[in-house]
């Protein structure tokens, strides 16, 4: 079976995101004045064969540990659908 | 003294390192290819500057994996100087051997101008020809050099003495515009433990011969040279 893993990582929330403050006042320069923050972070989708859904899960995570994030600086969530 | 100068693809420092250590300092260095997996008959290894792999996913990350990095590991649990300057000090956090990462620059830009330095630690193998917060001017050339770790790990780095360089200005004060990127305690070097792996986003090879306008830099290359004379 194949999985489609949809893999959001965003910044810690401890640390500063230069990217998204730079969004934010370029946000409110442009009159969206309801706008209270911005945090940018990356979008990855990742295809995996796995026999089930459990084990491609397993599989995704031993990605984003290894490679994929840097638990210093990054937390990251997932969703799998089957493909 | 034989150097390692690792050579990853993207690395753009490699030739400035391997010019000062055999022009300038006249010892024995190699470029090693990053598929290479022996360091075995070297003293001290290198890890240049760049772009390793691009800098795609971050920076060091897959440099990280790359099949000499294990012989580098080996080589720094052995007890030997490994040096890792900018991007090689983000491989170093990449791959564990010092803690923290260094974070895109506060002002988004990349940097590439001389800024100053202190000398924080002038008791370790990389920095002892030079005195107590000496302060150097010293080339800077990155955009993700802003050092972050946890508050644990920061307290931990002070505590041991295990920051070895800090930004500051020319009277070597810690003002906010001396920290050109928002690195945390003004952190521009910090060495590991057992004192044997040094991480520094400055560029001494840059600036290690008086014709290219300042040597500020050589005595880090000559402490380690004069570290290692004095064990054989």
């Amino acid at each position: 079976m194949k999985y489609k893993a949809a893999i959001n990582i965003t910044l810690r929330p401890s640390i500063l995101d230069p990217q998204g403050s730079a969004a934010l006042k370029s946000l409110k320069s442009l009159n969206y004045t309801f706008v209270d923050s911005v945090r940018i972070g990356k979008f990855m989708e990742v295809v995996v064969e796995a026999n089930d859904i459990i084990i491609a899960e397993a599989l995704v995570r031993e990605l984003c540990q290894v490679l994929l994030t840097n638990p210093v600086m990054e937390d990251y969530t997932l969703t799998l659908t089957e493909v | 003294m034989k150097f390692a100068v690792i050579l990853f693809p993207g690395s753009n420092c490699e030739v400035d390192c391997v010019h000062v250590i055999k022009e300038v300092l006249q010892e024995p260095v190699t470029t090693v290819w990053h598929k290479d997996t022996d360091l075995s008959e070297f003293d001290a290894v290198i890890l240049p500057g760049g772009f390793s792999y691009g800098d795609y996913l971050r920076c060091g990350a897959i440099a990280r994996f790359s099949p000499i990095m294990e012989a580098v590991i080996a080589h720094a649990k052995a007890g030997k100087p490994v040096l890792g300057i900018c991007n090689g000090f983000q491989i170093l956090t990449e791959c564990g051997l010092l803690p923290g990462v260094l974070l895109r620059n506060r002002s988004l830009q990349f940097i590439c101008e001389d800024r100053f330095i202190r000398v924080e630690n002038n008791l370790t193998q990389f920095t002892h020809q030079y005195s107590k917060h000496q302060v150097l001017r010293i080339p800077i050339a990155h955009a993700e050099g802003n050092y972050y770790a946890d508050p644990e790990t920061i307290e931990k780095l002070e505590s041991e003495n295990r920051v070895v360089f800090r930004y500051c200005d020319e009277q070597g004060n810690l003002t906010e515009e001396s920290n050109p990127n928002g690195a945390m305690n003004h952190i521009a070097g910090i060495i590991n433990e057992a004192g044997n792996v040094l991480g520094m986003m400055p560029h001494p090879e840059r600036l290690s011969e008086i014709i290219l306008g300042g040597d500020d830099g050589l005595a880090l290359f000559e402490s380690m040279l004069k570290t290692w004379r004095d064990r054989i």
